[in-house]
């Protein structure tokens, strides 16, 4: 068991101890194959015996659905915008998060707080504000950041079918049309990234490597932090020969 | 960044008031309006927790009782900044009159007493302008509880503080959520220096002191745009009346609010 840590200001009704399993957060723009590589890792630690619960944004039951609706119209405001995303993260860390991590789960976000944090950034919000609001997140363990370039993201993001008005930063009029508004925004949001990167030590990883290999790395750096860190497998791990 | 500690630049005025349940304070408010109207002035009025935004999303969560002290605290500040961005500052930025039932004192007395980090509510509304006028209408629980009863139907959940398990049945546990509020707020009056008011006093006596504490932070305003043809062009006798007893009128806390 290990103390309950948070980012910034503890909610006095918040548990403070009695943390037994691990957060880990794989960041990264739209495009950067982070769902992907979250899946792989997620299948892969079940394997080795650790149970997985993977979070993401706009999945709380409360506001999930209510942010999704607001970004059909044009009512979301920039303070509008980051405090619904952090009803959705605070309504997700004491029905999902928090319980997991005392039930003794690898909790694997798909994007955490930086996002939020890179996208309020990029419409203007205080940072200072950001880092006070989400102050009540837990902090992470480990928090892998998979590095792309904007002229990486293009092909990926177009293929996809994704370059779309909130993806392009539209509601911030970054730029003319569609592809343009993408470009800056996003730049804008890699450049965040990168800061944060530097400054909270994410482990980086270039995202323009073949999927196996990003993920290759990303269990060599998992598995070695469990185990460091003695992170309990709810079943015996299984040994290499029933691989 | 925090615009709640400094007077703003705009060109309107931004006038709230604050206290628990059953204060009074909404009638009063009231009252002011009809009163600036009758001087030909066009206030817009806002009240807490009335934005569209999330108001399906409160509502079922507070069906559901599924709120946490936190989500309740953030979806009451989406709804505040909601209607901050479209209902406040428009209006305050052109030169009105903005009246508020209810500002962002009113999170930092419920999110508290809820259990949310005192710093934390704060630092959440930074955003927000500070009032040229705040009210806080103090009033002890036994008033206010003999008010919401005999005035109201059934209490809600969260109104009575249900999530807190304070007590089995509403007035019990109402009785117990509003007094510590009421007690946050003593603490909240004093840091942000609210103008109080004694909530026991009649209606009459307390829109005397309301009416006068308005033109005070109202001397030096210039209306955005022509008074409403219909409206008199001279102030109601009502109103110059008010002025004349603002002065026997004793203001404490009015240093600390300026």
């Amino acid at each position: 068991m290990r103390p309950f840590k948070y980012l910034g200001h503890r909610m006095p009704y918040l548990p403070t101890d009695g943390c037994s399993g691990r957060l880990i957060v794989i960041e990264g723009t739209d495009g950067s194959g982070r769902s992907t590589q979250a899946r792989m890792l997620k299948e892969w630690l079940e394997v080795q015996g650790y149970a997985v619960m993977e979070t993401g944004w706009t999945r709380s039951k409360l506001v999930g659905q209510a942010i999704t609706d607001a970004k059909q119209g044009h009512s979301l405001h920039r303070l509008t915008y980051c405090l619904m995303y952090a009803t959705d993260l605070a309504d997700r860390m004491e029905y999902q998060i928090i319980p997991a991590l005392r039930s003794g789960f690898i909790v694997l976000a798909d994007r955490y707080v930086y996002t939020a944090i890179a996208r309020g950034l990029a419409r203007g919000a205080d940072p200072d504000w950001l880092r006070d609001l989400y102050g009540f997140a837990v902090a992470p363990d480990q928090v892998f950041y998979l590095q792309l370039d904007v002229r990486g993201l293009v092909p990926r993001v177009l293929e996809a079918g994704k370059m779309n008005y909130w993806e392009s930063g539209m509601d911030m009029n970054y730029g003319d049309d569609l592809y343009d508004s993408f470009l800056a925004y996003q730049s804008e949001l890699i450049q965040q990234f990168d800061r944060m990167a530097e400054a909270e030590h994410f482990i980086t990883l270039d995202a323009g490597q073949a999927p196996d290999a990003i993920q290759k790395r990303l269990r060599r750096s998992v598995g070695r932090y469990l185990k460091q860190s003695a992170a309990p497998a709810l079943t015996p791990a299984p040994d290499a020969a029933r691989h | 960044m925090d615009l709640l500690t400094r007077p703003h630049n705009f060109a309107g005025k931004l006038i709230i008031v604050e206290g628990i349940d059953g204060s009074g304070k909404s009638t009063q408010l009231q009252l002011a309006m009809r009163y600036l109207q009758s001087r030909g002035l066009r206030p817009f009025f806002t009240e807490w927790n009335s934005a569209d935004l999330v108001k399906a999303v409160t509502k079922r969560g507070k069906k559901k009782m599924s709120l946490t002290p936190m989500t309740f605290s953030l979806l009451h500040a989406t709804d505040f900044a909601h209607r901050l961005v479209h209902n406040i500052l428009p209006p305050l930025k052109a030169g009105f009159i903005v009246l508020a039932d209810r500002y962002v004192y009113t999170a930092f007395a419920r999110d508290v007493i809820r259990g949310c980090d005192r710093d934390w509510v704060r630092k959440v509304y930074e955003f927000a302008p500070r009032p040229d006028l705040a009210l806080y209408f103090n009033v002890p629980i036994d008033v206010s509880v003999a008010r919401i009863l005999s005035g109201r139907g059934k209490l809600k959940d969260y109104e009575a503080g249900m999530d807190l398990e304070l007590a089995a049945d509403r007035v019990t546990s109402f009785r117990i959520f509003q007094g510590r509020i009421l007690e946050e707020y003593g603490r909240i009056a004093q840091e942000y220096g609210l103008h109080q008011i004694d909530a026991t006093q009649s209606i009459g006596q307390q829109q005397e002191i309301v009416r006068a504490l308005f033109d005070q932070a109202l001397a030096d305003y210039a209306p955005a745009a022509p008074p409403a043809p219909e409206a008199p062009a001279e102030p109601a006798p009502a109103a110059a009346q008010s002025v004349a007893a603002a002065d026997q009128v004793s203001t404490p806390d009015q240093e600390d609010a300026a």
